[in-house]
């Protein structure tokens, strides 16, 4: 298949399974402008050799199938064609892809955990489908650990009325660079909702997705994620409404701390001409602990039809506010403790989200582990 | 037995002078109104005590039994025994009151209340300000009523038992009945005669349901007229002009 650069949106330029249509980015391009190129380990420019591994480990529930198989396998690559050279550069580049298929009507009874381990030997490249067959429900979470250099795709096919949640974890060690993109193609009343929590590596790099093949889909995409001092975690939203009728809800929150921690979020929501009737929303909020880190925040919002039932976008980046400290503090309430009432307050409200309850423990006591530092 | 002297305080926001040598004691079993104009510098002088960043001290001591309070940031303040009951408290979202508040009365009594006896305390202190109990799970102020947030505010009162107490404005914007429930808190904290309470209001309404011991008129940053209840009823009958004119 070759180049697909439709003109119909500037936020969404082009996509192709190709790696030679994509140029080698130099910083400069609005893509890649907060990157850290240098970081990147070559995952961008072609000399990252596929020489280390991240071992792949499912824990299933009993009503799915799971397969590894190999790159022609047809299921690979229907939901989601690469939209940037690192992406064009794992799907070029893995070797063997995991297929999770929840079937038809198929209601799982303990969620499905895929495990991504990295051994710290260089750099690996991976691919995962999950399809969801029409009105089947799962749980997925996937959990990365271990150091690595590692990029990836991720298709999430959810069929009509059909039902996924996803929990994402980036829990890597303090080397790691993680450059992934998430992709959920959502049919006729699917309804999609993610968690995306960053806490550790190097740099992490992820960018999740959603599209439309029918009418009535809903997606909601939460995310946190906590920067300590030299992190570079950036995550990249894209939510393409083509179709009618379709909701989506962004809500993505971050703490930062120390020298050069660095938190970018992007969130790009186009709403296509064929869209009427579309409500959407998204948010980023970051709260800037210590001088020294910065977060950059860019909504971006092209609607290009007039009918829509709901629309916007908000961005805060800022301290934390001295008037909740003074009152906390007013009631005798240590400072330190007071901030990390506060903070936790702030991811909490999103952290209780997460459905799987040995997650969302999981995801507050990392969250208490950052505090403490 | 408790005292809280303030002598000669001088407060400033922003270089502006607001308080102009502040004198007043305060001991356990007194209740003094301090009644004043709005932009006397009342609520400057409760946030000056409590700590909050804004003022800045340029004269004079604050001492709670002999320890000067400046010296002290704001939560060493409350667990010395101040509190305040603000006249805005602020929302803080993702903070649940009951955590909130078992975070208060773990500080303030340096260790963690038993849950059960903390569960019936908080229920009983609830019931009584006509609290209702899906407030614990709420998060702290936030989508409250003005009259919601005052009452909270005694709540924190009843539960944390301070050696004085400073309330500022804690009857503006309530209406008779939330006026009575909040009195009537303010009456039960009185009652064991080992505090003392600091009133600061605008208006002799709430006199009438808590009865003050001494009142002054407070005017452009400072203590202008002292009396007992009487003074009060004069303020009602007369207003501030006297006091805002000669005070220019």
């Amino acid at each position: 298949m070759g180049l697909n650069e439709k003109p119909l949106s500037t936020l969404h330029e082009k996509s192709s399974y190709n790696l030679d249509d994509f140029e080698v980015p130099t910083g400069r391009e609005e893509q890649w402008r907060f990157t850290p190129l240098s970081r990147l380990k070559g995952l961008h420019n072609g000399t990252a050799a596929a020489s280390g591994h991240v071992i792949v480990d499912v824990d299933a529930a009993p009503e799915v199938t799971v397969e590894t198989v190999g790159r022609d396998d047809a299921r690979v690559g229907k939901a989601y064609v690469p939209a940037d050279r690192v992406s064009a550069q794992a799907y070029n580049s893995f070797e063997k892809a995991t297929v999770i298929t929840v079937p038809r009507e198929v209601v799982t009874s303990k969620e499905t955990v895929i495990t991504l381990t990295g051994s710290g030997d260089g750099a690996a490249y991976g691919h995962i489908v999950i399809k969801v067959e029409p009105m089947a429900e799962a749980i997925v979470v996937l959990d990365h650990k271990g150091s690595a250099v590692y990029a990836d795709n991720v298709e999430f096919v959810v069929g009509d009325g059909a039902r996924l949640k996803v929990v994402s974890l980036q829990d890597w060690a303090a080397d790691a660079v993680h450059v992934s993109h998430h992709h959920a193609q959502l049919a006729k009343d699917a309804t999609f909702s993610s968690f995306v929590v960053t806490l550790g590596g190097d740099l992490v790099r992820l960018s999740p997705s959603v599209s439309y093949t029918g009418p009535g889909g809903d997606a909601d995409m939460s995310g946190v994620y906590f920067v300590d001092a030299k992190q570079h975690l950036e995550h990249r939203l894209l939510v393409d409404h083509s179709e009618p009728n379709c909701k989506s809800n962004v809500d993505y929150r971050g703490a930062l701390q120390g020298e050069e921690a660095h938190a970018v979020w992007i969130g790009d929501v186009i709403i296509r001409v064929a869209a009427e009737g579309t409500d959407t929303y998204e948010l980023n909020r970051n709260l800037i602990l210590t001088d020294g880190a910065r977060a950059d925040s860019v909504p971006n919002l092209e609607i290009l039809t007039g009918e829509v039932a709901g629309a916007g976008h908000a961005s805060t980046s800022g301290r934390l506010d001295d008037e909740h400290l003074f009152y906390l503090q007013a009631r005798g309430i240590p400072f330190d403790e007071a901030r990390r009432l506060v903070i936790r307050g702030f991811l909490g409200q999103l952290i209780e989200k997460i459905e799987v309850e040995s997650i969302r423990e999981r995801v507050m006591s990392a969250v208490e582990a950052e505090l403490a530092r | 037995m408790s005292t809280l002297e303030i002598r000669d305080l001088k407060v400033a926001v922003e270089d502006k002078e607001i308080l102009r040598g502040v004198n007043l004691t305060v001991k356990s079993g007194e209740t003094h109104a301090i009644m004043g104009p709005n932009g006397s510098g009342k609520s400057t002088l409760a946030y000056a005590i409590a700590g909050h960043p804004k003022y800045t001290i340029t004269g004079g001591q604050v001492l709670l039994d002999g320890v000067d309070l400046l010296e002290l940031t704001v939560d060493e303040r409350a667990r010395a025994g101040l509190f305040l009951a603000m006249q805005y408290p602020v929302e803080v979202p993702g903070v649940s009151v009951s955590n909130f508040l078992r975070s208060a009365v773990t500080a303030i009594r340096g260790e963690a209340p038993k849950l059960r006896e903390f569960a019936k305390d908080l229920k009983g202190g609830m019931d009584a300000l006509a609290i209702d109990a899906a407030f614990a799970q709420r998060n702290l102020n936030e989508g409250f009523s003005g009259g919601e947030k005052k009452r909270h505010e005694i709540l924190q009162l009843e539960l944390l038992k301070p050696k004085i107490a400073v309330l500022d404005e804690t009857d503006s914007g309530l209406d008779v009945d939330a006026l009575r429930v909040v009195s009537e808190g303010i009456n039960r904290f009185r009652e064991s005669g080992e505090t003392g309470v600091l009133l600061i209001t605008h208006y002799t309404r709430i006199l009438r349901y808590v009865k003050p011991d001494f009142v002054h008129v407070f005017a452009a940053g400072k203590i202008v007229e002292e009396g007992g209840p009487e003074l009060a009823d004069k303020l009602e009958a007369e207003g501030y002009e006297a006091y805002t004119k000669a005070a220019v």
